[in-house]
């Protein structure tokens, strides 16, 4: 059988796009050239914000597929292997955006704008080296509680 | 809403929205981008508050698509601050801005070794997450032991641990090695004891990533995963915080999939965290090949999916379907809801269509083909332009390998060709054309069909040649029919010949087949034979199915079924569109052999370096043949005795350096029959101004030559291509693929190269910049049957365009201080040098035209060297260096690198550093004999295992 150590679970990157495909997080956990990111960018903004809502939310990308979701104007796009389980990645999202929402307390895309810096160290409490990290929103924003008395 | 909590950056994103378009917004960055420049490099006055506001708005600038090409710098050495903030910033915005190849991030592996190491947990945190995202095999060699005793440590707290094992993943994704099995299976079992459920997840994805690896060695862990999976599931014993709208953290239990062997629960929730538990399910059902009962709940299942509304499910449902196909017999009860899946097919979702298609593909066969093709044709009138290569080519492939019947398949090729004519191959209607010569009773059929599409007022061109053929041949049969007649068929075919191209220029093929038309006229009896009817075709394997097979392969990104059987696997993205499978390049071509004779023959040593390394070389200087075929060298070798020995000063100084002779590879074709399974061996010579490259392919026998004359940033070189044998090499090609820093200009190849001749090709060289990449030459040619092809570095490397350049002190020391300034005067304490005497070190040093200028330092332990480099950026720049060793300990040193350029010190001094490091081992292969003291180490390469590396390795 093929060499499977690279295909179990890892996500490739985490996008966070606007309508207007302004991107407010990009997070790659592979290696990839400043002009390739933003093509990626470019693409998966183009192929996920004509999708009618009633469409699936999974889309194939190159050899890989986006799983997405749009809250508001906000696309979650995450990129992962064919063989990877949709719904797990779907509902992962859903759990990102309501950690936002309760670190924020009702989050905004103005709060994701304004405080990127503090979107990517949630990312980073959440999930690593592309795989989840912690599934306890508790112990996130706890977590998070920590890591603002150290500033 | 809440600001960002640092004042400037919250500023600037405002001013950033408050943008109007596009070029306001350029202009804002642009502002800003200078701004932070000019900060930076005055780095005295800036506090570390503004530093790290700085380095946030370079990543905003960043995300906001711009390029930020300076400040990587900063950004890295805010990892070495001492207070956590700027700490935190240094360790996520690289995280993000660089990649693991970035050459920034070795500086810092020390530091985050000690962050990692030490006592704060904060620290260990930021160091173990950026190495988890960002880590590359560099960081896995050097961080591997520490990372796993921070996992293992009962007196970690759990937020260091989950890092900590994802952290390992990402380093053993890089290294494998860095996990030993042995000691691990155990300590994963210990580890899946693990109550924190954040710990757990982490480790659960480490462990499967062992485990897909290694299955066997991790047996004893099956007990524990089970236990886990039954907690949750069976006991719900689970916190609350890790329940998920109601279900025991459904991540950690998709994360077993490999294990998950416990009851399936059928009841279809709506809720997709238990649709996700659901699918692993059946996908382990799947795994473990069950009983067909199973097997046909699971297809009535997933029946029920592709039948609802909710779009997630109903792709699901046609995905799993198709997965299931690859691995049992299911094929009847699937036909069951064939209806449904042709519904799909008209879906407006096209990853709904996607699916579709896959499965209808995989669940055609004889009894149902005539139904699945004419939906596939149907579709392809509304099918979008990204689906209608795929869906083609699988008409096609379903049409050829179930037809019911041989009219009804020349019927869908036609329409095929009617519909999509662009995505039909020659192979496919020349497939057709195969059918109809060999079946009689097709042959009205087809005739008459083809004279049909002729009516209709546009053609596309594959139609075109079809119909003429068919026409052509079989015209005759359908004389009797209306609109028949050879002149109206000749009429109409001719009718449409303009929309068909020509493949060559229209006048020379109107000339040539002026000529046979004249010639076939004489034959006079013969003629008739030559206007007889095509006699049948041999049966062969159908050429569409053999390039489906290779399409299987290359079409991989259409077809995620694909993928899926093949457990296609890969660590990134492809970023660029796959090339196609390449199936003819035979295995056998390498460049087999490298010997590098020289002309001064008497004055040198040979050192070989085999596999196991034999002992060489040779009291008196004499060459010593390894080889018993070393002797037909010279008689091939026709430059050699051309080169004028003055172009060879002997110095040893100017080993490495200098290529004013042609350069070549040479190898015997019997060494290559003799030894076949040795790939690749070193003969070398220190003069190494000459040598030969043959490429051998069993048969053949090629010689690749350079010669090459250096002047500032120009280099002009020509290219010797020479065939042995007594055949031509045909479809010659010879490409230079150039590193971005380098303009090359190669003159154009002849596609021939007559038996026993050589071509010259020149190709000049301008250097841009300073740079370690190599240009490659590629260069494939057709011999008989067989394409060959190479790769070969070029000799262009960093110091050709180096000019030595002595200084007097009085130059030197203003020079030197003047460079103080960070990035352009580097220092580095370069470990694991391989331990020279001083002199040697300078020998080495000139051989790279760096000028050694003894008594500048007074240290007898150092030294300094000056030299000029070109490009056409920098112009002339002068480099300094300078050495600081150590007599206590030869394997270190200081090197120092100072130039006007920070580009030109950074991969100069990389430049130097592999040379220092990576000289090969002289000394173990030759004996210490005191004749040759002018034998710099330097010139001899290790025995490196590419073709390409040794060229490179010569200069």
């Amino acid at each position: 059988m093929a060499d499977t150590r690279e295909t179990f679970q890892q996500i490739r990157f985490i996008l966070l796009q606007n309508r207007q495909g302004k991107t407010r997080l990009a997070k790659y956990y592979v290696p990839l050239e400043d002009s390739e990111k933003h093509k990626v960018e470019y693409e998966v903004h183009r192929l996920v914000v004509n999708r009618d809502p009633k469409f699936t939310n999974f889309v194939e990308f190159r050899t890989h597929k986006v799983i997405y979701r749009r809250y508001a104007g906000l696309f979650f796009s995450m990129c992962v292997d064919i063989t990877d389980n949709e719904l797990a990645y779907l509902e992962c999202i859903h759990l990102f955006v309501e950690i936002l929402d309760h670190f924020f307390s009702n989050v905004c895309e103005l709060d994701l704008v304004f405080n990127f810096h503090k979107v990517y160290l949630i990312l980073d409490e959440f999930i690593l080296a592309g795989e989840l990290q912690e599934t306890s929103k508790r112990a996130i924003i706890e977590r998070m509680g920590e890591l603002e008395k150290l500033e | 809403m809440a600001l960002s909590g640092m004042r400037g950056l919250s500023v600037f994103i405002s001013d950033i929205r408050n943008c109007h378009n596009k070029e306001q917004e350029r202009l804002r960055v642009d502002k800003e981008l200078g701004n932070i420049r000019t900060r930076f490099k005055n780095e005295k006055g800036l506090s570390p508050y503004e530093k790290k506001k700085y380095v946030w708005k370079m990543l905003y600038i960043y995300m906001l698509g711009y390029d930020v090409d300076f400040g990587h710098m900063e950004t890295v050495s805010l990892i070495s601050a001492p207070k956590y903030p700027e700490k935190q910033v240094g360790y996520i915005v690289t995280s993000c801005l660089l990649n693991e190849n970035n050459d920034f991030l070795r500086m810092v592996i020390n530091t985050v070794r000690n962050d990692i190491i030490g006592r704060n947990e904060t620290y260990q945190c930021l160091a173990l997450t950026m190495v988890g995202n960002i880590g590359g095999k560099e960081f896995s060699e050097s961080l591997a032991p520490d990372v796993q005793k921070l996992l293992i440590s009962s007196s970690c707290r759990p937020v260091v641990r989950k890092k900590a094992a994802l952290c390992l993943l990402r380093l053993y994704r890089k290294n494998p090695d860095v996990v030993n099995i042995d000691g691990w299976s155990d300590r994963m079992a210990q580890l899946l004891d693990e109550r924190d459920l954040g710990v757990l997840t982490s480790v659960m994805s480490l462990f499967v990533s062992l485990v897909s690896n290694n299955a066997e060695a991790y047996w004893n862990c099956l007990p524990k995963c089970v236990r886990i999976l039954e907690r949750m599931a069976r006991n719900q014993d689970i916190p609350q915080e890790y329940t998920y709208y109601g279900i025991p953290s459904p991540w950690l239990q998709v994360l077993q999939r490999i294990l998950m062997g416990t009851d399936v629960v059928k009841n279809v929730n709506k809720n997709n965290a238990s649709h996700a538990v659901l699918f692993e399910a059946l996908a382990l059902v799947m795994h473990l090949d069950a009983e067909k009962e199973m097997m046909s709940q699971c297809v009535a299942l997933l029946g029920k999916f592709i039948a609802v509304r909710e779009p997630n499910i109903r792709y699901l449902g046609l995905e799993n379907m198709s997965r299931m196909l690859l691995v049992t017999d299911v094929q009847d009860i699937i036909k069951r809801h064939q209806a449904q899946i042709i519904t799909s097919l008209k879906d407006p979702d096209i990853s709904i269509r996607r699916r579709a298609l896959d499965l209808l593909y995989g669940m055609c066969d004889v009894t149902n083909a005539k139904e699945i093709v004419e939906e596939l044709l149907q579709y392809l009138n509304t099918a979008e332009f990204a689906m209608r290569e795929e869906l083609s080519l699988k008409a096609a492939i379903l049409a050829e390998k179930f037809a019911p019947d041989l009219s009804w398949y020349v019927d869908v090729i036609l329409q095929l060709i009617d519909k999509a004519g662009d995505f039909v191959s020659d192979d496919i209607w020349y497939r057709v054309v195969q059918f109809v010569t060999n079946n009689e009773d097709l042959q009205p059929y087809a005739a008459a069909k083809a004279r049909e599409y002729l009516d209709k007022p546009a053609l596309h061109e594959t139609m075109v040649k079809v119909s003429a053929y068919l026409l052509g041949e079989y015209g005759h049969l359908l004389a009797r029919r209306p609109g028949c007649s050879p002149k109206e068929l000749f009429a109409i075919i001719n009718d449409k010949l303009p929309t068909v191209s020509y493949e060559s220029y229209i006048d020379v093929e109107i000339q040539q087949r002026a000529v046979e038309y004249f010639e076939l006229s004489r034959k006079g009896a013969a003629l008739a034979d030559v206007l007889a009817e095509m006699p049948k075709f041999p049966e062969r394997e159908s050429a569409l199915l053999k390039k489906a097979e290779d399409a299987e392969v290359d079409t991989a990104e259409q077809s995620a079924i694909k993928l899926r059987s093949q457990q296609q696997t890969s660590s990134a993205i492809v970023v660029a569109d796959q090339p196609p499978v390449n199936g003819s390049v035979p295995a056998s071509n390498h460049l087999t052999l490298v010997k590098m004779p020289s002309q001064n023959i008497t004055e040198e040593s040979n050192v070989t370096y085999e596999e196991p390394p034999v002992e060489i070389p040779k009291e008196n200087g004499a060459p010593v043949e390894v080889e018993s075929k070393v002797e037909n060298i010279p008689e091939t070798n026709i430059e050699s005795k051309v080169e004028p020995p003055a172009a060879h000063p002997a110095s040893q100084a100017d080993l490495l350096a200098d290529l004013l002779g042609p350069l070549a590879i040479e190898g015997p074709p019997a060494a290559v029959e003799q030894n076949p399974v040795q790939g690749l061996e070193t003969n070398q010579s220190p003069v190494g101004d000459l040598a030969l490259a043959t490429l051998e392919d069993q048969s053949n026998s090629v010689q690749i030559g350079l010669k090459a004359e250096w002047r500032a940033h120009h280099g002009r070189l020509v290219l010797f291509l020479g065939n042995k044998n007594t055949a031509p090499l045909l479809s010659v090609q010879a490409l230079i693929l150039p590193p971005s820093h380098l303009k090359t200009e190669l003159s154009s190849v002849p596609d021939t190269v007559p038996p026993r001749a050589q071509v010259q090709i020149p190709l000049e060289v301008v250097n841009l910049r300073a740079s370690r990449d190599v240009a490659v030459l590629d260069f494939s040619y057709t011999f008989g049957t067989s394409l060959v092809n190479v790769k070969l570095r070029l000799p262009v490397v960093l110091n050709k365009f180096l000019q030595p350049i002595t200084l007097s002190p009085e130059e030197f020391f203003p020079q030197w201080k003047a460079l103080n300034v960070q990035n352009l005067k580097v220092q580095e304490v370069v470990k694991g040098v391989k331990p020279l005497p001083l002199p040697e070190i300078a020998s080495l040093f000139m051989s790279l035209h760096l000028a050694v200028a003894p008594g500048l330092d007074n240290n007898l332990n150092n030294l300094v060297a000056c030299t000029t480099f070109f490009s056409e950026t920098t112009r002339a720049m002068l480099c300094l260096v300078r050495i600081e060793t150590d007599p206590q300990d030869r394997t270190q040193l200081r090197l120092t690198v100072a130039s006007g350029d920070q580009y030109l010190t950074f991969e100069l001094k990389e430049y130097i550093k592999e040379h220092l490091i990576d000289i090969p081992r002289v000394q173990a292969a030759s004996p210490p004999v005191p004749v040759q003291p002018q034998l710099p180490p330097a010139a001899v390469p290790a025995t490196y295992n590419d073709p390409g590396a040794m060229l490179a390795g010569l200069l």
